[in-house]
């Protein structure tokens, strides 16, 4: 009786297996033997967040500044584009510009790698059932999982720096575009597909002359929520050098002065960011109502 | 132009492969539908089609809801793979192309209008309507054109650059109708073209077809749940019920013998010299003359043919006019063309019984038949149209 009690009451020890040894040489194994293509991606990252940075550099504050209120302007009302000047401009007087910029380069990368990749997917995905149930069951869990999880194997395969930082935000930012782009796709009604086949379009017209443009209003919601995503992500990915090794960006000054109990600090660097927040969101949203006003 | 569809032998069953293959030993059995559907879970939507659709025909199928003839239609184009059976759409058959040739005859041969228009909504209504030729390859000038042209067809010019949202239905199904038309196709497909519409718009809209048929030679299939619209417009009727044909042929024939209950019951409700058009019952002349025929050989034929007098056409088969036995015999003439006597007492072949009673009735011989171009097209007697009246 004794046995049995112990047994099935305190959980014993001798079925306690250890998973960390394994999982270290897993890692050790796959960092090696694939170590040319963890190159090759970490080298194209940052050659990608270099080109980004060098961009938004380049350009004048102030051309950023009347840049962002025309856009406004155009896209919603003047009202609009006076808000994003103004909160461009604060950014600059808080004097966060260049931090700024760091955390953009980011966000930005993050999102066109994003879109480049998910795109594909997810009209691969909308076309192969088998192909949808494996998406379906990754999509979920990398929803499900906690957003730090997404630094270890960012850090495992690239170590501390911009490169890790990307494919975090990247791969955190990526599932809702894809599904966006497969929900966009496969919600087409099916007599409109049916009027596609039965004039004789071929697949590739079928997706670029029905598909894609009936799926555009999806898909831009989709990198809507994509930017978002990285934007929150950001934060998370400068504790691993994200905005580049011995570079101070918003989002890591916002983490350093929230571990460090700075709250002036971090109240100034979370506005800064609330900004970029709002700036982007609100270019999208005028960029998706344009497509709205097209459709039905 | 138009061709002639042989359907052989067709049967579209839905379903898993499995399903489908057990179901497909049940096709020739006795068990109903329903039947096949309870035992293997797949459901028969066509079963045993056989028939023939003659070029040139406008030939409609009439059914409720769940009967089959939308899942029939869409076999033609092969939206519906049947599971067995075969179609020929005038001497290719249609169910043995492979992909691409199944491409080719989608872009050039056939077309098709939906029941909630299925317009590109990103698209305006020219983009709609070059849509087909867009995708055959056709350069932009050309596209434009023919768009343009198949938008002035249907009564839509001026509306060519608005978005598809911008129109009330009755546009929107002219709109697919002029894409329909675009790549001049042989062979025209309407599901329930007009049943999303209000009925006086669709009253528009069948006289709009009929008349544009009527300028154009290709062979229509139309599907309708409405058995008035089969009636106004069918030169043939098919109905379905549970997958399968009750009854095949011309309105009139419908009326005088009816194949069963069913059909009695779904006719019921039709008044008949609203729907009866002079298409339905006219006859074939036994014998026409053309322009420039001889005398002697025209004489020699109505004799023949044991004729009072005989209609003459042009070339294009357009009306002349008639001439009479007793022309014929007394003319020293060598062609018959100075006999011809001219005659405007028509009946134009969509008019309904009711329009031509008058015209007929006066009448002391049996009327001319033509289409919208004049063309002599049949004959109306006055026998056969109180035949067909009095029935009733």
């Amino acid at each position: 009786m004794t046995i049995l009690k112990n047994f099935f009451v305190e959980f014993p020890e001798r079925l306690i297996y250890d998973p960390e040894a394994r999982i270290a040489r897993f890692i050790d194994w796959a960092g090696d033997t694939f170590a040319f293509l963890w190159g090759a991606i970490r080298q194209f990252l940052l050659r990608f967040a270099d080109i980004t940075h060098a961009f938004l550099d380049f350009v004048p504050w102030s051309v950023f500044v009347v840049v962002l209120f025309i856009a406004g302007w155009r896209l919603t009302s003047w009202k609009m584009g006076l808000l994003l000047a103004v909160l461009t401009f604060a950014i600059g007087m808080f004097g966060y510009w260049d931090n700024m910029l760091l955390s953009l380069t980011i966000i930005l990368a993050g999102v066109i790698i994003s879109v480049i990749l998910g795109l594909p997917l997810g009209i691969i995905m909308s076309k192969s059932e088998k192909l949808e149930a494996v998406m379906r069951v990754v999509l979920d869990t990398m929803q499900t999982l906690p957003a730090y999880a997404y630094l270890i194997p960012a850090l495992m395969f690239f170590g501390f720096g911009r490169a890790a930082g990307l494919v975090a935000v990247i791969i955190f930012a990526l599932p809702p575009l894809i599904r966006l782009t497969y929900l966009g796709i496969t919600n087409i009604s099916d007599e409109m597909i049916e009027a596609g086949l039965s004039f004789g379009s071929s697949p590739m017209q079928m997706l670029f002359k029905i598909e894609l443009p009936q799926a555009l209003k999806s898909i831009a919601a989709g990198i809507n929520q994509t930017t978002m995503m990285a934007v929150s992500m950001i934060v998370l990915a400068a504790m691993i050098g994200a905005e580049g090794a011995g570079r101070q960006g918003v989002a890591l000054i916002l983490y350093r002065a929230v571990v460090g109990q700075r709250a002036a600090e971090a109240v100034v660097a979370g506005f800064v960011l609330v900004f970029m927040a709002i700036i982007l969101d609100r270019l999208i949203q005028g960029f998706t109502e344009r497509f709205d006003k097209g459709g039905e | 132009m138009a061709k002639a569809v042989d359907i052989k032998n067709i049967s579209v069953v839905f379903g898993t492969s499995k399903q489908k293959q057990a179901a497909k030993e049940l096709l020739d059995s006795d068990l109903t539908a329903a039947e096949i559907r309870e035992k293997t879970g797949a459901t028969v939507a066509v079963r045993n089609l056989d028939f023939s659709i003659k070029e040139g025909e406008l030939f409609v199928i009439v059914g409720l809801s769940g009967s089959g003839k939308s899942s029939f239609i869409r076999t033609l184009n092969l939206l519906n793979k049947p599971i067995r059976g075969q179609i020929f759409v005038g001497d290719e058959e249609l169910t043995a192309f492979d992909a691409k040739k199944l491409r080719q005859y989608r872009q050039n041969d056939v077309s098709m209008v939906f029941q909630n228009f299925a317009l590109l909504t990103h698209r305006s209504v020219i983009g709609n309507v070059e849509y087909p030729l867009e995708v055959q390859g056709v350069g932009e000038k050309k596209r434009r054109e023919t768009a343009m042209e198949a938008i002035k067809l249907v009564g839509l010019d001026g509306w060519e650059e608005h978005m598809t949202f911008q129109l009330s239905g009755g546009m929107k199904q002219r709109v697919g109708l002029a894409r329909a038309l675009t790549n001049d196709p042989e062979l025209l497909l309407m599901d329930e073209p007009y049943s999303a519409l209000d009925p006086l718009i669709r009253r528009d809209m069948q006289d709009q077809l009929l008349k544009l048929e009527d300028e154009m030679d290709r062979t229509i299939l139309f599907i309708t749940h409405d058995m008035n619209e089969a009636f106004r417009l069918g030169d043939r009727i098919a109905l379905m019920k549970d997958a399968e044909i009750v009854q095949i042929g011309t309105p009139d024939e419908f009326f005088d013998k009816p194949a069963n209950d069913y059909v009695k019951n779904f006719i019921a409700d039709v008044d008949k010299t609203r729907i009866l058009k002079v298409r339905s019952i006219m006859e074939k002349p036994t014998y026409v003359a053309k322009k420039g025929d001889g005398v002697k050989e025209t004489l020699q034929k109505v004799k023949e043919n044991d004729m009072g007098f005989c209609y003459v056409t042009d070339e294009k088969r357009k009306f002349l006019g008639y001439v009479r036995l007793e022309q014929l015999q007394r003319s020293k003439g060598k062609t018959i063309d100075r006999l011809i006597n001219e005659d405007d007492t028509v009946i134009y072949r969509n008019a309904y019984l009711r329009e031509a009673w008058p015209k007929l009735s006066e009448a002391e011989y049996d009327l001319p038949v033509v289409d919208g171009k004049g063309r002599l097209r049949g004959i109306l007697n006055y026998d056969v149209v109180v035949d067909a009246l009095a029935d009733q």
